[in-house]
């Protein structure tokens, strides 16, 4: 009897087939952040949420019980986290190169493009609209904001998304520059920017206020994400508060990190993760990636119509937000084609705008969809 | 005729191939320095001496700050 009982209660015989293949998908993204590096920040823990969440009997993803759900639900569901990391995030950019050239706005919104083709790609595969408008937000290059937006559209994709989004990013280095190439001349990419004009301390410390005011008069939606990312702004160009500023960059901000990531990974269990449609997330995934790049570039480029100083047309690839991935592979890039040509402060200016763009793209789907 | 080296963007200065007195030609790599996290070298704008070096290695430099003198 206790013999049976025993058995009855290994985890080992309630294994499925499924779960097995989960446990691969684990090992191979905790391999990747160990061995490769790619995001481990966010992919380590999540790897390791996947694998708890894919072992039978644990019970750790049972509502109002498990230890992964609470981390969960209260976390994510209740949109705890993402806002969180965006304080940080904000407490840690500078916006001084966006506020140098403000025009450069455009290219953050520009990249935006691509979330919305993607959108309707998503839809005629097939998806719902909800579903559609989470899956072409990986092409924003925003994990908070594409981990916010599924949690209240599409919660049964937000794993899948949610890997996507932050394995194309650490992909951000292969992925942009034959785009980029493709679209651009090796006279354009030789294009040296002229110096950028220097920021006042008060444009610094208006801009959040300003941006908080408008941004949300005119998005209303997008308010928990862009209230948080300009606090924090606020906390770090006020320079009164450097304790608060830090907290929020550095303590508040890591432990948060393990908690999202932890709790995304724990929603990628075996029945939700192994469907085609999963494939179908990982493809769009990556188009909107690609249509992003190549919508920043083309903007770029009819900006350059009208500017009598040219700028150079690969910073607009920085508009898709990864920060600051791309604005590295942009610098790269016009090094590759003028050694003494330094783009990575210009090509800041439309990475930024690009996460305040991701922000409002992803306020318009919810004001239209929830 | 002397000419400035400037710093191109914000960053740390990582490292110094040239000392005073070094001949340099144009183009010539004379430092590396590191801007979020990502190494860029810094070219000589003019073949010549250098006269002076203004900065140390681990020095935070803001743009267009002095970085030496090449006669």
């Amino acid at each position: 009897m206790i013999g049976s009982s025993f058995m009855q209660g290994l985890g080992l015989l309630h294994l499925s087939i499924g779960e097995v293949v989960m446990f691969v998908v684990a090992f191979v993204l905790i391999y990747l952040a160990i061995a490769k590096q790619f995001e481990p920040l966010l992919l380590l823990p999540i790897g390791f949420g996947i694998l708890l969440a894919n072992l039978p009997l644990t019970d750790l993803m049972k509502p109002n019980e498990g230890l992964l759900w609470r981390f969960y639900h209260y976390g994510i569901q209740w949109e705890v986290i993402p806002p969180l990391i965006f304080l940080g995030l904000g407490a840690m950019t500078d916006f001084g190169p966006l506020l140098s050239r403000p025009s450069l706005i455009f290219l953050g919104a520009g990249a935006q493009v691509g979330v919305y083709i993607t959108f309707f790609c998503a839809k005629l595969f097939g998806f719902t609209l909800p579903e559609a408008a989470t899956i072409g937000i990986i092409g924003g290059a925003d994990g908070p904001t594409t981990i916010y937006l599924a949690s209240k559209l599409a919660p049964g994709l937000l794993g899948s998304c949610a890997v996507a989004a932050y394995s194309y990013m650490a992909l951000v280095p292969i992925i942009q520059p034959p785009v980029i190439k493709l679209l651009t001349s090796e006279k354009e990419r030789s294009i040296v920017m002229k110096k950028s004009r220097k920021v006042s301390g008060l444009e610094r410390i208006l801009f959040p206020l300003v941006t908080t005011v408008v941004v949300i008069l005119l998005v209303p939606a997008s308010a928990p994400l862009m209230a948080m990312f300009m606090l924090g702004n606020l906390f770090r160009e006020s320079g009164v508060v450097e304790r608060l500023s830090s907290a929020a960059q550095n303590e508040l901000m890591n432990i948060v990190t393990i908690f999202l990531g932890i709790s995304v990974g724990a929603t990628m269990n075996a029945a939700t993760f192994l469907k085609p449609q999963v494939l179908f997330v990982f493809f769009l995934g990556l188009f909107a990636f690609a249509i992003s790049t190549a919508t920043g570039v083309l903007l770029a480029k009819a900006m350059n119509i009208f500017l009598s100083e040219k700028i150079n047309p690969m910073i607009g690839a920085a508009g898709v937000s990864a920060v600051p991935m791309s604005a590295r592979v942009v610098h790269k890039m016009g090094q590759e084609a003028n050694r003494k040509n330094y783009l990575l402060m210009h090509a800041m200016g439309p990475n930024i705008a690009g996460v305040i763009g991701t922000i409002v793209a992803a306020g318009i789907f919810l004001t239209f969809l929830k | 005729m002397a000419e400035q080296v400037l710093a191109p963007m914000v960053g740390k200065i990582v490292k110094i191939l040239v000392k005073p007195g070094d001949q340099v030609e144009e183009d010539q790599e004379i430092m590396v320095m590191e801007s979020m996290k990502l190494e860029s070298s810094i070219f000589a704008p003019c073949s010549g001496v250098i006269k002076e070096i203004k900065v140390s290695e681990g020095d935070r430099v803001e743009e267009d700050d002095v970085l030496a003198i090449i006669e």
